[in-house]
């Protein structure tokens, strides 16, 4: 990984503080794996930073992963440093036997409905969350939908299988 | 009663409390918001927001969809500005793809997708004149928007839900007709927002029912996640078209207008400010189209030409190939925003090198500023409350996903 040799101060500082491993990729997106828990520390750390602060939650989202044992979910946050339009990505893998994340919503407001909606489409439980309840979604919903075993279409249909598709 | 609420209006604290229903379906709210007010008299004590009456499952659909047939659904987001969110999502299909869009193409989307910034805004500036009483502004300004419909039309077919264009470019030069339209566009927007400004912009009414209503601080506005000329509003310039140019926007010599105070009024004036300075961008972009093709010149990404479609045997077959797509995708992940009508629009694509995404998360700005409504209007009125709503722009489509 050539490109760390450039890394702003920042990342560096973080690198050391936190021993993280940073992958860029060819799109230029800096991405970190972290333990699950060590993501709420780093967070915290850089939205409150004093000189470097990453003010700005992009995004978070869940992803579904059935085939990665013990790793069957992955979080996703992208923050973002307005002052040097540095964004970083965290991803936190949760196995499926037990997809609980400590909530980030005590950092940044915004990850409350986001986190709200993670949960009602993935089933991940943010631990401390203020009102961790179904939002786009009927309440009495009993599943979680965007999780892969749930086909959109008929499973019974065969003109649709990706064996036809190149995949 | 609760000694806890006597801090808020004393005067006219009457010591019932009582719940509202503010919507589901109610005038002021402009779409299917349901606020649940806890009001004593006006003032409003507390506040929750439900967002769950159009979900639409974008992004379960999306996982069982190709590249070419997710366009459509990404009209149906924020449908105000439809084009933004075609370009923006094809822009992402081409990032991750590796495509290089030809110039002209870039300049026709800037084009494109300022003068759905136009239709965006108008829809907001004039419906809060509506709200603060002034109907005649909105039915005027409709007119313009009118005619940003006929241009799209003249591009895509269609003039809502547009669809519009292709991965790589567009399928076809803007017409005569769209040339004309254009320049009858920039002569009737010269006059009719220039009435709508003198009308509203320096009206007694109109600063008194808007300044320091609903107004929010950077900090906060940041830690909820605002973007768009709601962020810009507290004095933050922050704007996708600057921080992460796209599509050429770089070429192009425009400002990014901020406010101060983050209130009614300042968002009010910034989105007046920036549909100014979209239609100099549209010029500029419009009058100085470089030469060249419309399109992307790969054939596993291209649609054939249409005439070719209906007679010739292989342009069917690899238009059928390229819609269904079976054309080789890298795995990878991307991140792609453009700057939608109300802020950050984001596409954040999972490709597992199938013909559809593994998973693809649409960042919605309303969704994530929309969260903030409830700190705005507490102890405010409930008349404000529709004005806060109304400047916010929240748009229904885009709260789901």
């Amino acid at each position: 990984m050539d490109a760390t040799d450039k890394l702003p101060q920042i990342l560096e500082e973080l690198r050391d503080k936190f021993s993280l491993t940073y992958n860029i990729d060819s799109y230029g997106m800096i991405c970190s794996e972290v333990e699950n828990g060590q993501h709420h520390e780093i967070l915290e750390y850089l939205c409150h930073h004093p000189s470097h602060s990453f003010e700005m939650l992009t995004t978070l989202f869940a992803v579904h992963y059935p085939d990665q044992e013990g790793k069957e979910f992955a979080m996703v946050y992208v923050v973002k440093n307005l002052i040097e339009n540095l964004s970083l990505t965290l991803k936190v893998y949760l196995p499926a036997s037990n997809p609980s994340i400590k909530t980030v919503s005590d950092i940044y407001e915004s990850a409350n409905w986001q986190e709200r909606q993670e949960f009602d489409f993935f089933g991940i439980n943010f631990i401390g969350h203020p009102n961790l309840m179904r939002i786009l979604n009927v309440e009495d919903m009993d599943y979680h939908p965007m999780r892969k075993e749930y086909k959109l279409e008929d499973p019974t249909r065969e003109d649709k299988e990706d064996k036809y598709f190149g995949r | 009663m609760n000694p806890t609420y006597a801090n808020i209006g004393s005067d006219s604290f009457d010591g019932n409390i009582s719940t509202l229903n503010l919507g589901p379906t109610h005038p002021a709210t402009h779409g299917i918001f349901q606020n649940i007010l806890k009001v004593d008299g006006e003032h409003i004590l507390d506040a929750e927001q439900t967002v769950g009456y159009i979900h639409r499952a974008f992004e379960k659909i999306a996982e069982r969809r190709t590249y070419y047939q997710i366009t459509t659904l990404t009209d149906r987001m924020n449908y105000c500005s439809s084009p933004i969110n075609n370009i923006g999502w094809q822009m992402t299909v081409e990032k991750l793809a590796g495509i290089e869009v030809p110039k002209r193409a870039q300049y026709m989307r800037i084009v494109l997708m300022e003068l759905a910034r136009v239709a965006d805004h108008i829809i907001c500036n004039s419906v809060l004149g509506v709200d603060t009483g002034a109907l005649t502004g909105f039915t005027y300004m409709w007119q313009l928007r009118e005619m940003i419909y006929d241009l799209y039309e003249e591009v895509c077919g269609a003039r809502l839900t547009t669809n519009m264009g292709i991965i790589g470019g567009f399928e076809q030069n803007f017409t005569p007709r769209f040339d004309k339209i254009l320049k009858d566009f920039f002569i009737a927007f010269d006059k009719i927002f220039g009435e709508f400004s003198s009308m509203l912009e320096r009206n007694r009414i109109f600063m008194d029912r808007c300044v320091g209503v609903g107004a929010i601080s950077a900090e906060r506005a940041l830690s909820y996640g605002f973007t768009g000329p709601n962020l810009r509003a507290t004095g933050v310039d922050y704007d996708m078209r600057i921080a992460s140019p796209y599509s050429s926007y770089e070429d192009f010599d425009f400002i990014i207008p901020v406010g101060q105070s983050g209130d009614t009024y300042d968002r009010f004036m910034v989105r007046q400010l920036e549909m100014l300075e979209s239609i100099k961008l549209i010029k500029n972009a419009y009058q100085n189209l470089p030469e060249g093709p419309t399109k992307f010149d790969v054939p596993e990404f291209l649609l054939p030409e249409k005439e070719k479609v209906y007679s010739n045997m292989e342009s069917l077959i690899y238009h059928f190939k390229v819609v269904m797509g079976e054309v080789p995708m890298p795995v990878g992940e991307v991140y792609h925003a453009v700057e939608g009508g109300n802020g950050e629009l984001g596409f954040y694509l999972i490709s597992d090198g199938g013909r559809n995404p593994y998973r693809l998360h649409f960042r919605r700005p309303c969704f994530i500023y929309y969260q903030a409504f409830t700190e705005m209007i507490k102890g405010s009125v409930i008349s404000d409350a529709v004005l806060t709503m109304s400047s916010l722009n929240v748009i229904a489509g885009e709260l789901d996903a």
